[in-house]
């Protein structure tokens, strides 16, 4: 038999089907997984007696000849942002350490429905900020990949979905949920060499999930396959009326054209991100891709993203804004940490100053900075006629193109401790997931291959909106070209 | 544009967040590397661009004015620091 933590969902699912093995034994050998794995630190919160009765619950409906879904009896990891309820959700923050929501957000929701099993809740940088997982209370995240040739220093799994990335890697969810603000899913999966997916903006429902930036944070689904992806947006996505953002579109099928091929479709190279100082590697992995897919039938074409160098500004100035307005409820009254002060005011200010890490502080004064009055203008809506620029580049560029492949990020793994002390050499990290997610559109990052030591390098695709159906296509031709099978030694 | 130390002093005051006097300094060198890097857009002409504010092509629903959920107090301020009897509790405000 196989081993069960190897399995993909599509793999899982049939074995389960084919009463090769119990949802409760598949459950088992992935908290078995977890104990042996625990230094790297990928869970905040574990919770394997839950897990282990809903598997046991799964298996009671198999052997009734029911089933919840495509994902019933699957063990995956929840990126705690996810409330989840009478499981403590932090946020990877101090602020949110004794916080145990009563309601169970619409994703995490839809997924228990679907009778998948939550094995615990992942690390994350603190309120999803962060491209390292290096920011959370709850210590960094180790990436389970370390370099050939001896090099044994710890790498960072990328971020904010770093736990989530870490447990998919390393056998220890058969999947995991990330979201996504600026390369918060993407950005891992190519550090840690797994799929990570963010849908449209609006396909998934952000009711329920701690909230960074609004109009960009997305949920998505982390896997090992493009077949995973597509199968586990499936059940995580849906319109839902208590997200006004939520799309009221129907959800296709999003594994209809999996085995389609590329064979006749237009792929678009934006040359404004052939940057200056771009290392070879990442060059070579991009220009492989775009082989790839020219070998499979795709006709591949340079196009033009004029102002692709301005859209991680404009993030670093959106995205702060509405941190600054979403981060206010954390006020010491309603729920999360309190320290007293000697009246209401000083109550307040001590809770958000012990409460909230360095770069969260960051965050929230760079937003209450370009809210204030006198730079709103200068700042904050400068920055959103850009964003209308940025999403203007992209329609044009659709009108010719039906995808664009880049580079994921501008380097595989660094290691801990690199970067951590200039911010905006952190924010480069997001350089090229970034302006999809300006402009609220569809990407995922599939693994292209290694770097010259040996670390995992993604490579990014990013779609029309709501057109997640030929995204998978495009993305599932990559990877079937890319025959990426490498794995983290001992993991 | 660099931020000086009362600048940083009234961010500080109006996000609620304590700022030591002696840490003023330190979080004006690095805001000011922050608002210096997104100031790139200084050289973006936006002349009759309107600004982006949602992002999908539908406009949000509307909905009766009508009370859906509640009626569990308790369950709201289940999580409240000092919460008492499905209440809220702050330090005094009124003398």
């Amino acid at each position: 038999m196989a081993v069960l933590t190897d399995l993909t969902i599509a793999a899982a699912r049939k074995g389960l089907d084919a009463g090769d093995f119990s949802a409760r034994e598949l459950t088992q050998a992935h908290i078995d997984a977890m104990a042996q794995h625990k230094t790297l630190n990928a869970f905040i919160t574990e919770t394997p007696e839950r897990a282990l009765a809903d598997a046991a619950a799964s298996d009671a409906r198999r052997a009734k000849g029911e089933s919840a879904g495509p994902m019933d009896g699957l063990p995956i990891a929840m990126k705690d942002l996810f409330c989840t309820a009478d499981v403590r959700t932090t946020a990877g923050s101090h602020i949110l350490e004794p916080f145990t929501p009563p309601y169970e957000s619409t994703v995490s929701g839809r997924l228990k429905a679907g009778g998948s099993v939550m094995l615990g809740k992942a690390n994350l940088d603190e309120f999803a900020m962060g491209s390292a997982n290096i920011t959370s209370y709850y210590g960094p995240v180790t990436n389970p990949w370390v370099a050939s040739g001896g090099d044994n220093r710890q790498r960072v799994p990328g971020g904010s979905s770093g736990g989530s990335a870490a447990a998919v890697v390393a056998r220890m969810a058969i999947a995991a949920t990330g979201t996504d603000t600026g390369g918060s899913i993407r950005q891992p999966a190519s550090f840690c060499g797994i799929v990570g997916m963010k849908p449209t903006y609006g396909r998934c429902s952000r009711w329920g999930i701690v909230a960074f930036a609004s109009s960009l944070d997305q949920a998505g689904p982390m896997t090992r396959t493009v077949e995973d992806a597509a199968i586990m947006l499936q059940v995580m996505a849906g319109h839902d009326p208590k997200d006004s953002t939520s799309a009221p579109y129907a959800t296709p099928n999003f594994s209809e054209k999996l085995a389609a091929g590329v064979k006749g479709l237009k792929i678009g190279l934006p040359r404004e991100y052939r940057v200056d100082g771009m290392p070879a590697e990442i060059d070579h992995v991009w220009n492989q891709g775009a082989d790839w897919l020219r070998a499979q039938g795709a006709e591949v074409v340079e196009i033009s993203l004029p102002h692709t160098q301005y859209a991680l500004p404009t993030y670093y100035i959106i995205a702060p804004a509405e941190a600054s307005s979403n981060l206010a409820r954390y006020d010491g009254v309603r729920y999360g940490l309190r320290v007293d002060g000697g009246d209401l005011k000083e109550m307040y200010e001590n809770t958000r100053a012990e409460g909230f890490g360095a770069e969260v502080k960051r965050r929230i004064m760079i937003g209450t900075y370009v809210l204030s009055a006198g730079y709103y203008d200068a700042y904050y809506l400068k920055a959103q006629k850009v964003r209308s620029l940025i999403l203007r580049d992209f329609t044009t560029a659709f009108e010719s193109v039906d995808a664009i492949l880049t580079p994921t990020a501008p380097s595989a793994a660094f290691v801990l401790g690199e970067k951590q002390d200039d911010p905006v050499q952190m924010y480069l990290n997001d350089v090229f997931t970034v302006p999809a997610s300006m402009a609220g559109l569809p990407a995922i990052s599939v693994p292209g291959g290694l770097s010259d030591e040996g670390l995992p390098l993604g490579l990014h695709l990013i779609g029309k909106p709501f057109d997640e159906v030929t995204l998978f296509q495009v993305a599932s031709a990559l990877e079937e070209a890319a025959g990426y099978d490498a794995r983290p030694a001992g993991y | 544009m660099a931020l000086d130390q009362a600048t940083v002093a009234r961010i500080a005051n109006l996000a609620r967040i304590k700022v030591s006097e002696d840490e003023l300094q330190a979080w004006a060198t690095d805001l000011s590397a922050i608002i210096t890097f997104v100031e790139q857009l200084d050289e973006v002409n936006v002349d009759g661009v309107e600004p982006m504010t949602g992002v999908g092509d539908f406009s949000l629903p509307l909905r009766p004015d009508v009370v859906t959920d509640g009626g569990y107090a308790e369950v709201v301020t289940s999580n409240a620091p000092n919460g008492a009897h499905g209440f809220y509790t702050v330090p005094k405000v009124v003398e």
